[in-house]
């Protein structure tokens, strides 16, 4: 069974990509990620925000007392160099190059202020075949008009697609006032990708020791709904190819979203779930689906459910929940 | 082509040297010498080579004791060797010395010569150590400045190589160590001329080598010892002239000439003072201008002082000298002279019998001290002494720089005088240590050095506490190289760097006329003028001072620079001081800027460069009034009601001026009043908790953690509250013991530091609103005055009853009243909770030997104290030894109390017809387990003392003198890691085997901290420290296994932080054990690289980790049955990593090695799981 699809360009032989997770934080595991079938790989993100408020941490704490008292004038030895962050992840996507055949995506996760244009030069200059933007930040302030928000957005995706000759992915969140419209928007900006949705980490509490503590729990497979149900709206009216993230766990889960119009259908809880041999399984799922439907390649499922093409568009535009949930009871 | 400059300090300087001509390295941290063997350390692990292209071994020891002994196994191999030392340290090293002298061996030892103790530690420099050396055969050559350091040690390197004599290479600890100074270096390629390579050869043609034995290290008998110990004698005697020739080389090489002595001033002078190390600047400087204007007088330079060449002293000195002034920077009490002076008055006696001297009569020698202890020695004081050798009939002996109003040794000193500085920038930079201000100043020194062509010098004198320390920086720059080995007595620039310091000391005393003053002040610049107290506002108008305010918190918070004020503040400096044109002096800050930190990453960089920035758009210039308009005066440095030595003595160190005390102020044997923090208000903390008295569960946590004593709790009689200030605050007691009773818990506002433990470690919080806490921190300015008469008040308030208390648990514990309080330890300390809590459970009968360390500085450094008394007068009594006698030290208090306890029964028995038997016998065979008890004992001891005053027999005076010993002491032994686990370790050892009753509390940090974070066999594996840059590849030494090889000790691991009750158990039953017992005790530290306010949590995953185990073994358990050891932690339930990511020490090898920070992790966490295993076997094992 032929499972080729395409995304922003890159040719790949199934639709079943790892997303940016700790699944890729070495070498050997990239290997065997691409033993297991993974038609490219998202490499881990790098968090610039992290980075930067490391180093000025790290250096907080290692100036910490120094030059305080006459017999303890420092504390800690100063190595010659330090590994920053991004040498690191360069070294990395380097590495990764060299180790494996598939399409290596770099991942970049930053706030809104930061050096994005360096980074995502450095990111092509290391071999990176793609680059997946992974743009979020909390606007908290009530005064905040959200078009300057989603501005930034933009803005951003603008200069980093400006500077580098390879493709550029946003990870959006679903938390836009018009997706649609966002979605036009970044990919004016000159994204060619774009992955739905963003997971982030939601902060819980503890009502017994009144402390909020951060939550992150695997993705389960009602969570592609949502996914589901804006890359079948988005698909034929956005230029760039979509992406699939959050809630695939089997073959199944990946075949509905294709049909949405996803090309790319995004990989990660199910393996840290059950492994990365899980990968297979998936894969086997979907090309025995596919099968047993008389479908002879998967590219003919893409976007046969997505609004324009299903039999009834309206269903993604309800947003009646009673109704739902009573076809639910 | 000129030569390369570069700005350092003297060790660096030496280190320089010493590293280059060097194979084999071998250390032991000890002040002011550290830096010298931890930049060697750094050097290595850079790979950088020495000038034969192999890269030095460096190893630290356990003390210098190790440290000789390595160097001599290395140097008996045919390594080129040397150490790095000082005081203490060099003493331990005598005897190996005597031996590599003895075997004339090539070696060159770096001291930076620091004081030994005696009635006092001192970490500052004199030649004391040096001279104790004196007797062990060595060559010796001194340096004054940071140029000489540099060049001395390669020339004593060198004639050590031809000579076979091993050197001494010493100069001034602290004052030339840790002056920063633009000096010439010394490059590779002339390391190598000056070395003669065939010196090197024989060296290693000497080392013992099995192809071609020999045997060294004899036993030799009456009958040829004293010939072969003659058979040196040419060796010595052609020394001088080695060096000489070496020093010519020298010369030729580098252009810098040096002689065995060199002679300064006038041609035909007949005053001559004589000296060596850095005073011979500072001499050179007034010699040379009162020289200048006539005066018939000089200075002779003693560079090389062993082995003592006569002649060439004699050659050196202009022939018409009638007075030697010869000064020496030591005391040897008791001599007939200092070592120096004995020298050339012996020379000259020889001299004149030889018929050196045209007349019949040689020069008159007298011989001064000066300098103790880093003591000033200024232009002043050397015209004193020249002036006093110009008196028909001087002082033989004398003193210069102290006022000796007891044995009247000391000269006059002008105030007045001064050698004019002329095109000196001269600058003061007041500074707390936790802001940055001397790394901004050693930053701009560098950039003036390096990047003009003007010399610059910066010297640094830094508080002796540790939390809000503040640190005076004396920087000149000028067109001439500086020989000024002073402090600024004048300048043209000062800073103050923190608001506080304005009310405290009259910093603008030393502003120059129409200099310029620079503050750091949260006060606009219309506002700023009238919240300057009345001295301030008086010298401004009176100098005519050009005044410049900054904001620069404001400006260093807005740059996410949080308190670090110094890039701010240094911009300022360079803005306003004209030491370089505006422009070109920010363009090198920032220049600096980027070489400073780029390696640590962009974003400090760019923090860094916004700072500049918003600094010059922030800097403002006061328009001066010209007229004084506050009243407001300094405040007091102590309370009018301080004890008369505290008024008299203490406060004057307080207030800096400690070098006016007379020798009449001081106590003759360095015995002390105890308790004296509690007259020294520091008011450094910026918030401090405030209580919240409806959501307190009155638990004691709080108390039982204050580093600092700052925050105490009791229970009362309410209607004590009548008296009750405004303010203060009362509940209910809880618990049924305390039924009817109010309760408070109380701050003391002025002494808390501020590090916010107590907050994070309360349990109770706000269920209305959780943000809060039973306790909160808030500004303290806004609570101080409420707060400090609270209180006041509450210290007023009567003791509860102690025998009442459950002294086994935290809450029972923390009603004791502390006597260990408010001392200069680190906010938010690790390591004195456990030394309160000792205070606290046994204080009012404890005798306390102390390592040297941090806790004997935070315990014991001038110039207040925070071991303190009871109501009754009792306390603990307190001493500090050494740091690797301190186990020794305190079985030591054992034995006596043991000696005069059985004496004093055996008086008792002798005496008991009169005494009366009952109580004799009740005495003897008091119990004495419970605090009820030693009261009971107390009395008895009482009504035995008013008998014997009745009793009239010389029994009765000897039974009064030792009845104290009646009642029950408790031996304390308290130390550091670096003491129990290295350099104490053998005398720790034999005392736990002693079998004596001793306490011995191991304040563990895991590192050397009080000498500034070096490797101790206590430090983790994969913790980064000095002499570990590269992470410890062992893994920790188990001391407390090692311990419970003897089966009578009790032994117990705690973590406050993690189980304060196991902790107050522990303590309780240490001190019941009848033996020795071992406490070995978490103690986070700032060394560790964490947020010292939250660090009770590192201490719990310090224990949920397996990192540190909770354990007591207790032998009496075996007498019940039951297993000696119980663990008191349950099984590791969280990876290592969770614990090693929030603490630097562990964290930065990630960022500088990440695959080998990520190998000795999983070595660590493998070695957590042996470890915790073995535990587990042993607890189980001991069941069965």
């Amino acid at each position: 069974m032929d499972l080729s699809t395409s995304y922003m360009g890159l040719r790949l032989r199934s639709p079943l990509v790892p997303s940016a997770s700790p699944l890729s934080d070495s070498v050997d595991a990239i290997r065997e990620l691409e033993d297991a079938g993974a038609s490219a790989v998202v490499l881990y993100s790098l968090f610039e925000e992290q980075i930067r408020f490391e180093e000025l941490e790290l250096h907080h704490y290692m100036e910490y007392g120094a030059e305080s008292f006459a017999e303890a004038l420092s504390f800690f030895p100063q190595p010659e160099e330090f590994r920053k962050g991004p040498e690191e992840y360069l070294e990395h996507i380097r590495r990764a190059k060299e180790a494996v055949d598939i399409p290596v995506i770099a991942s970049l996760n930053a706030a809104r202020a930061g050096s994005w244009m360096e980074f995502a030069r450095e990111f092509e200059r290391a071999g990176a075949d793609a680059l997946e933007l992974n743009v979020y930040f909390l606007p908290t302030d009530i005064e905040e008009p959200v078009r300057e928000i989603e501005k930034t957005y933009t803005d951003i995706v603008r200069e980093v697609t400006g500077s580098v000759e390879i493709p550029v992915a946003v990870k959006m969140h679903p938390f836009f006032t018009s997706i649609a419209h966002m979605a036009h928007d970044l990919e004016r900006a000159g994204a060619r990708g774009l992955a739905l949705f963003n997971r982030f980490y939601q902060p819980d509490i503890d009502p017994e020791n009144l402390e909020v503590f951060p939550n992150l729990k695997l993705s389960s497979p009602y969570e592609s709904l949502l996914a589901l149900r804006w890359i079948a709206i988005l698909h034929g009216r956005v230029g760039c190819d979509l992406a699939a993230t959050g809630g695939i766990h089997h073959g199944r889960d990946a075949i509905k979203l294709l049909m949405a119009g996803a090309t790319v259908t995004h990989v990660c809880s199910a393996l840290l779930k059950y492994g990365v041999g899980h990968l297979k399984r998936i894969e086997e799922e979907i090309a025995t689906w596919l099968g047993e439907n008389e479908y002879s390649e998967l590219s003919r499922i893409i976007g046969v459910m997505s609004q324009k093409s299903c039999p009834d568009p309206k269903a993604f535009e309800r947003a009646n929940y009673i109704r739902t949930l009573q076809s639910y009871s | 082509m000129p030569r390369r400059t570069i700005t350092i300090d003297g060790n660096e300087a030496a280190a320089r040297s010493a590293y280059r001509l060097n194979e084999v390295i071998s250390i032991y941290p000890i002040t002011p010498s550290s830096p010298m063997g931890e930049e060697s350390d750094e050097w290595a692990a850079r790979h950088e080579p020495n000038i034969w292209g192999s890269v030095p071994t460096v190893v630290e020891m356990q003390s210098e004791g190790g440290a000789s002994g390595a160097c001599h196994g290395a140097l008996q191999k045919g390594a080129l060797t040397t150490t790095f030392t000082a005081s203490q340290g060099l003493l331990l090293m005598i005897p190996n010395m005597f031996k590599i002298a003895g075997e004339l061996t090539p070696t060159v030892f770096h001291i930076a010569a620091r004081t030994v103790a005696t009635h006092a530690l001192s970490i500052f420099g004199d030649h004391s150590d040096v001279m104790a050396a004196r007797s062990t055969g060595w060559g010796m050559l001194f340096s004054g400045s940071v140029q000489e350091v540099h060049d001395m040690a390669a020339i004593a390197t060198a004639a050590s190589l031809e000579s076979r004599i091993p050197f001494l290479h010493a100069f001034d600890g602290f004052r030339t160590s840790h002056e920063v100074s633009k000096i010439e270096l010394i490059e590779d390629d002339e390391l190598r001329r000056l070395i003669d390579e065939q010196a090197v050869s024989a060296h290693r043609r000497r080392g013992l080598d099995p192809d071609s034995p020999c045997i060294r290290g004899t036993a030799q008998n009456p009958d040829v010892f004293f010939q072969a110990r003659e058979a040196c004698n040419p060796y010595y005697a052609a020394c001088p002239g080695i060096v000489a020739r070496v020093m010519k080389r020298f010369a030729e090489i580098t252009g810098r000439e040096y002689h065995l002595f060199d002679y300064v001033g006038h041609p035909e002078a007949e005053r001559v003072v004589v000296l060596m190390g850095s005073g011979i600047e500072t001499a050179h400087e007034t010699v040379e201008y009162l020289a200048g204007r006539g005066e018939r007088v000089g200075l002779l330079k003693v560079r090389l002082y062993r082995p003592w060449s006569a002649e060439d002293f004699l050659a050196a000195l202009p022939k018409t000298v009638r007075t030697l002034a010869v000064l020496d920077r030591t005391k040897e009490p008791g001599a007939a002279g200092e070592p120096l002076y004995q020298d050339i008055a012996a020379t000259m006696l020889e001299a004149l019998e030889t018929g050196a001297f045209e007349s019949d009569r040689a020069p008159r020698v007298i011989g001064g001290r000066y300098g103790l202890s880093s003591k000033e020695f200024t232009p002043a004081m050397v015209k004193a002494v020249l002036d006093e050798a110009g008196r028909d009939q001087p002082r033989r002996h004398f003193t210069v720089g102290i006022v000796d109003d007891v044995s009247r040794t000391s000269l006059e000193v002008d105030p007045d005088f001064r050698v004019p500085v002329e095109g000196v920038v001269q600058a003061l930079f007041y500074g707390l240590g936790a802001d940055g201000t001397v790394g901004a100043n050693k930053n701009s020194i560098k950039i003036i050095g390096e990047e003009t062509d003007n010399y610059a010098q910066g010297y640094f004198v830094y508080d002796s506490k540790k939390a809000g320390a503040m640190t005076v920086s004396h920087l000149r720059f000028g067109p001439r190289p500086i020989r000024s080995t002073y402090l600024l007595d004048q300048a043209n620039f000062v800073a103050c760097h923190q608001e506080v310091f304005l009310e405290l000391y009259d910093m603008l005393e030393k502003a120059a006329p129409g200099g310029v003053f620079l503050l750091n002040s949260t006060k606009s610049p219309d506002e700023v003028w009238d919240s300057l107290p009345r001295m301030h506002q008086q010298r401004i108008v009176e100098k005519k001072l050009r005044f410049h305010v900054i904001d620069a918190y404001k400006v260093a918070r807005e740059a996410g620079m949080g308190r670090r004020i110094n890039t701010v503040m240094q911009t300022c400096f360079f803005a306003i001081s004209g030491v370089l044109p505006r422009d070109e002096a920010i363009a090198k800050i920032k220049q600096a800027i980027k070489k400073t930190y780029g390696m640590k990453g962009e974003a400090i960089v760019r923090q860094n460069f916004a700072a500049v920035d918003a600094a010059l758009d922030n800097l403002h210039e006061v328009t001066v009034p010209d007229r004084v308009t506050s009243d407001r005066p300094l405040r007091p440095p102590v309370p009018e009601n301080a004890p008369e030595f505290v008024r008299e003595v203490t406060a004057r160190i307080i207030e800096g001026k400690g070098d006016l005390l007379p020798v009449s102020a001081m106590p003759a044997d360095g015995t002390f009043p105890s308790g004296t923090t509690r007259y020294e208000k520091r008011n450094i903390a910026l918030e401090i908790p405030i209580w919240d008295p409806e959501v307190c569960i009155q638990c004691g946590k709080c108390v039982l953690i204050c580093p600092h004593a700052a925050i105490r709790q009791k229970v009362y009689d309410p209607a004590l509250l009548d008296k009750a200030p405004q303010g203060f605050r009362s509940v209910d007691a809880r618990g049924k013991e305390f039924a009817g009773l109010a309760y408070t818990l109380q701050v003391a506002p002025e002494d808390c530091t501020g590090c916010a433990l107590c907050v994070h470690f309360c349990p109770a919080k706000n269920r209305q609103e959780p943000r809060f806490k039973a306790i909160n921190m808030e500004p303290q300015p806004a609570h101080r005055e409420v707060e400090r008469a609270a209180y006041d008040f509450f210290l007023s308030l009567p003791e509860y009853d102690r025998t009442k208390l459950k002294l086994t648990t935290v809450k029972g514990s923390q009603f004791i009243e502390p006597l260990f309080e408010y001392s200069g330890a680190c906010a938010g300390c690790g390591e004195t909770p456990y030394v309160k809590l000792v205070s606290q459970l046994f204080g009012d009968r404890a005798v306390i030997a102390n390592a040297t360390g941090c806790s004997s500085i935070y315990g014991g450094n001038l110039p207040t104290t925070p071991w303190t008394v009871d109501r009754d007068g009792r306390g603990p009594a307190w001493s500090n030894s050494l740091f690797e006698d301190n186990a020794e030290f305190g079985l030591g208090f054992r034995l006596t109390i043991d000696q005069l306890h059985d004496y004093a029964v055996g008086l008792c028995r002798r005496l008991a017809d009169r005494i009366g038997q009952q109580l004799v016998d009740e005495i003897v065979s008091a119990r004495q387990t419970t605090d009820a008890e030693i009261r009971e004992q107390r009395r008895r001891v009482a009504a035995l003392r008013e008998k014997l005053a009745a009793i009239d027999d010389p029994d009765a005076a000897r039974l009064a003198d030792v009845a104290n010993y009646l009642v029950r002491r408790s031996v304390w032994i308290i130390g550091g890691d670096g003491w129990a686990y290295d350099i104490g370790f053998g005398g720790l050892d034999h005392v736990l085997a002693s079998g004596r009753d001793v306490n011995i509390l191991v304040l563990d940090t895991e590192v050397y901290s009080n000498t500034g974070g070096q490797m101790s066999k206590a430090s983790p594996l994969a913790a980064v420290s000095k002499f570990a840059a590269s992470g410890k590849p062992t893994e920790k030494k188990d001391l407390g296994m090692m311990a419970m090889a003897y089966p009578d000790v009790y032994v117990a691991q705690v973590a406050m932080g993690a189980n304060d009750v196991q902790t107050v158990k522990a303590f309780v039953e240490a001190e019941a054990h009848r033996g020795p017992s071992l406490i070995i005790a978490y103690s986070h530290c700032i060394a560790h690289g964490i947020d010292m306010s939250r660090a009770t949590d590192l201490q719990k995953l310090a224990v949920e980790t397996g990192e540190w185990i909770l354990y007591r073994r207790d032998p009496a358990r075996r007498g019940q049955g039951k297993s000696p050891l119980q663990l008191d932690c349950r099984e590791p339930s969280r990876p290592l990593s969770d614990y090693m990511e929030r603490e630097t020490r562990f964290r930065m090898l990630f960022e500088a090695d990440p695959e080998r920070a990520k190998m000795l992790a999983e070595l660590a966490q493998r070695a957590v799981r042996e470890r915790w295993a073995r535990y587990r076997h042993l607890a189980s094992m001991d069941q069965q």
